[in-house]
């Protein structure tokens, strides 16, 4: 296989980490919630599931069992947090900034607390292998997407056709559009504003597993996560608020975020490690620049959720 | 007494939000295929009583009967099983939706959605009632007429028989209120039946088959549209003339403080909303402005306050300035040469300034001694300056806006900071006294009786009737020379009004020119010296407060001007109406 495409997937695999953590998001904003708090979530949806792998991982269950409770164990902590983050912007209608930041905090804290305690009893235990096709080993591609790079490829094509071609989807952006129309047509504002920001703080979360699990393998690998948060988000704003852009939209990220490490392979680009962080500032300069050209289009369809942001109130009027 | 059926029957319904009784035993009956109209001024009750059938509110008391048989109408929701559906005066429609998103938002039906059947059924619905509507057409994109056709759509989307509207054609041109009209008559035909408020008299002549007026949420009479005319609605709209206990005094030595000429404004959407609005307010009398709500009152308070661009006008200020020094911050040396000539200057023993023969050494060292005095008002286009400017310029002008908490105050921060909010800019030192907002912040709770929890509480704390007197206390401590009022006894008790209404009068009497901006008819004729009816943007008339009926400004405020026929006022009027309770 040519280097050239060798990079390309191995960036597609790690784009899929910004996959899970962006199309998360969206549903959370489709519905009028900026959940800062993304970072924090993926980081205990990490840790969610490798303390359920590290449980498990050895007993002699099936894989796919392993790999499903895995999954579960991180979707469910991860959506707990979001649960967390439901209730004090929607019921309480906390400050969404703050609250988002202060569950950041809070979920890179906790996890690396966790991992770090789970690491020093025994060492972390990652059946990555579990996580392939049973047929991967054909293919190089295969080795390095594995099942839960098509879960989210699933998920962002489900939340597409959600948001696209239902009326739950009709009725979600209405919520994030303008809550007191919806409102006033009679939707559950309410239960439509908790169910995706939980679902969308689970979905993150799942990243979190991903990255550590699947896409690098290793028990340090949690560290450098909550960076990846942040990524994800910018992604969101990347991909204008639609699911089936963040594919490609991970994509470019991952082979910028790569691009660094792979530039010594480019010939008569001689780079020293100084250069890299500046390389790595590539993503965000990419979505600075997206910003200012959706700004001046200034297209309503490219603009977030009208009342992103806001929390609801039926009684203010 | 007539064969047709009753689509709705109201009896007996009341409404309390409150100290204020929004509704007290109103009836309404409206039968299948007519246009039922339901006229009252402003605050009379008629949205209420709408919101009530169409399931915003909850009734206190009374009883809805829907077809004859008794119901209970506790949300939108249950109003659309009725087959009762509203429109809005404020359309809640979601912009980046297109037009048949925004019908079918909500509808909980078995069928799967499928956007071109809705687009489908849209059209159709648009055609058999004779609307123009592009269902694949997103809401931001549309005017105001076509927003307002989705509204109606979304109604009959959801097979409703009998239709609220809200004000339709407030926001029409003519020609869109025509087409309306034709629509309401297919739909008439049709056998649905419509309710419909509105002010404008010549519409519900033209429009409607019943009548059913209100007065401060009292019902007063139903009529067939046949048998009445505009000037008995009138007298059923506005009712007797109460008197009210205020002092009124002639003005005194009245000046011309505010001049306003030929002003036009546009608003956000565009339209116009002042057109060629001209007059002049002088110091020491209360000039009084009437008109439905919406008719252009807050875009003028605002253009004169420098917080609306104006499309044509001027304002002129007359900066009574008598016997103030002549300095070089405000005329150049030439520009007092010149209107030296023109006898615009004197000594303060009052002799005339003559600068011929002085040289120009001379004339600075008069200027810079402060020698040399105006002895006419100083005159100022306050046109396209902001709030900042005309203060800078040295124009006293206080404005007690219509929304207190948005405008004129800050909710969250203390009655000191609030007071601060005026003056935070005097003083050259870069921290802020706060000694002196802070005794006027005591001076106002002391002599208004404003009732607070302390200095140091923030303003969203107490009651609306206080904040009022707050605003208005500190928009008269920096002794105004033109104050403006919006509505500032709107929501006020008794007593609280009657407060306000003396510290404008006092004002009054201190040579201020005072603009009221009121709702009360009652308030009006009894407080302002001269009264200026605005009715979309237009004046209709500037009346004395002292001889004019009750009657008369209701016909200024509700009359629509052909442009032909503008100085048509009836002189009748006056006599208690037969249907009055």
């Amino acid at each position: 296989m040519p280097d050239w495409l060798n990079i390309l997937i191995d960036s597609i695999a790690f784009g899929a980490t910004f996959m899970f953590g962006s199309t998360g998001e969206i549903i959370t904003e489709k519905s009028g919630h900026l959940n800062l708090g993304i970072p924090g979530i993926m980081c205990m949806g990490g840790a969610g599931g490798c303390l359920m792998l590290n449980l498990i991982g050895t007993s002699n269950m099936p894989g796919i069992l392993i790999v499903l409770l895995g999954i579960i164990a991180s979707f469910a902590s991860a959506a707990l947090m979001g649960l967390i983050y439901s209730f004090l912007t929607i019921t309480l209608r906390c400050n969404q900034n703050v609250t988002g930041l202060t569950l950041t905090t809070f979920g890179t804290g906790l996890m690396m607390t966790l991992m770090a305690k789970a690491s020093q009893t025994k060492y972390l235990n990652i059946p990555k292998k579990y996580f392939r096709f049973p047929f991967a080993d054909r293919t190089d591609s295969l080795q390095k997407l594995g099942i839960m790079f098509f879960l989210v490829i699933a998920i962002i094509i489900l939340a597409w056709f959600i948001l696209n071609k239902t009326k739950m989807g009709l009725n979600l952006k209405a919520v994030g559009e303008n809550p007191a129309t919806a409102d006033a047509a009679g939707i559950n504002v309410i239960r439509y504003k908790y169910l995706a920001t939980t679902i969308g703080a689970g979905i993150s979360g799942l990243g979190g597993l991903y990255y550590i699990v699947d896409y690098s393998a290793s028990g340090e690998a949690y560290k450098s996560l909550e960076a990846y948060g942040w990524l994800s988000i910018a992604l969101v704003i990347f991909a204008l608020w639609r699911p089936l852009r963040t594919i490609a939209g991970s994509i470019l990220f991952g082979v910028l975020f790569s691009f660094s490490s792979y530039v010594t392979l480019i010939p008569f680009i001689e780079t020293t490690l100084k250069t890299k962080p500046i390389l790595q500032m590539l993503p965000y300069i990419a979505t600075i620049i997206i910003l200012i050209v959706s700004s001046i289009k200034n297209k309503k369809e490219n603009q977030p959720p009208s009342s992103l942001g806001l929390s609801y109130f039926r009684e203010d009027r | 007494m007539e064969e047709r059926q009753i689509a709705l029957e109201v009896k007996k319904v009341s409404k309390r939000f409150g100290q204020k009784q929004a509704n007290k035993d109103v009836d309404l009956t409206v039968y299948r295929g007519e246009i039922h109209v339901v006229l009252g001024e402003n605050g009379s009750g008629k949205t209420t009583l709408m919101n009530m059938i169409s399931g915003i509110y909850f009734p206190d008391s009374g009883k809805i009967y829907v077809n004859g048989e008794e119901t209970v109408i506790r949300s939108p929701k249950d109003a659309y099983d009725n087959k009762i559906g509203m429109v809005h005066q404020h359309y809640k429609l979601i912009e980046l939706f297109s037009a048949a998103e925004n019908i079918v938002l909500g509808m909980k039906d078995e069928e799967k959605y499928d956007i071109n059947k809705i687009n489908n059924r849209v059209s159709e619905i648009a055609s058999k009632y004779g609307f123009i509507i592009d269902p694949k057409k997103k809401v931001y994109e549309m005017s105001i007429s076509e927003k307002q056709t989705v509204e109606i759509i979304k109604v009959l989307y959801r097979n409703a028989d009998l239709l609220i509207l809200d004000e339709p054609t407030a926001v029409l041109t003519p020609q869109e209120t025509q087409k309306l009209f034709d629509v309401l008559r297919h739909m008439k035909a049709d056998g649905k039946s419509i309710i419909l408020i509105t002010h404008k008299l010549n519409e519900v002549m033209e429009i409607s088959d019943r009548i059913t007026i209100l007065r401060k949420g009292e019902y007063i009479a139903t009529v067939n549209t046949s048998e009445t005319n505009e000037n008995e609605l009138t007298e059923m709209m506005v009712g007797k003339k109460i008197t009210l206990n205020i002092t009124r005094s002639d003005p005194v030595n009245p000046r011309t403080r505010i001049e306003c000429k030929n002003l036009c404004c546009n608003s956000k959407e565009g339209l116009p909303v002042l057109k060629n609005v001209s007059f002049s307010v002088n110091g020491g009398e209360i000039f009084g402005i009437a008109g439905i709500a919406g008719s252009g009152q807050r875009e003028l308070l605002e253009s004169i306050a420098g917080l609306q661009p104006l499309t044509n006008g001027e304002i002129i200020f007359h900066n009574p300035k008598e016997n103030r020094p002549v300095t070089f911050f405000h005329k150049n040396l030439k520009q007092i040469k010149e209107l030296a000539k023109e006898h615009k200057f004197h000594y303060e023993d009052g002799s005339e300034v003559d600068l011929s023969g002085l040289r120009d050494s001379e004339i600075t060292k008069l200027v810079n001694d402060e020698k040399i005095l105006f002895n006419e008002d100083e005159i100022m286009n306050l046109r396209d300056k902001t709030p900042l400017q005309i203060r800078d310029l040295g124009v006293k002008l206080s404005f007690v806006p219509e929304d207190r908490l948005g405008m004129g105050l800050v909710g969250n921060m203390n009655l000191t900071d609030n007071m601060m909010l005026r003056s935070y800019r005097k003083g050259d030192s870069i921290f802020v006294n706060r000694k002196k907002p802070k005794h006027l912040a005591e001076e106002i709770v002391d002599e208004l009786e404003v009732v607070t929890p302390g200095l140091s509480s923030p303003l969203r704390l107490m009651s609306g009737g206080n904040v009022q007197k707050v605003l208005v206390g500190r928009e008269i401590s920096s002794s105004p020379k033109v104050l403006m009022a919006a509505y500032p006894v709107r929501g006020l008790d008794i007593n609280s009004s009657y407060l306000i209404y003396n510290l404008l009068n006092k004002q009054k009497e201190t040579g201020t020119a005072v603009i009221f901006v009121g709702e009360d008819l009652d308030v009006l004729l009894g407080l302002c010296d001269r009264i200026m009816v605005i009715n979309s943007g237009e004046v209709t008339g500037i009346v004395d407060a002292r001889n004019i009926t009750k009657q008369e400004v209701g016909i200024l405020m509700t009359k629509v001007l052909t442009h032909d026929n503008q100085q048509e006022v009836t002189e009748e009027g006056g006599e208690a109406n037969e249907g009055q309770q």
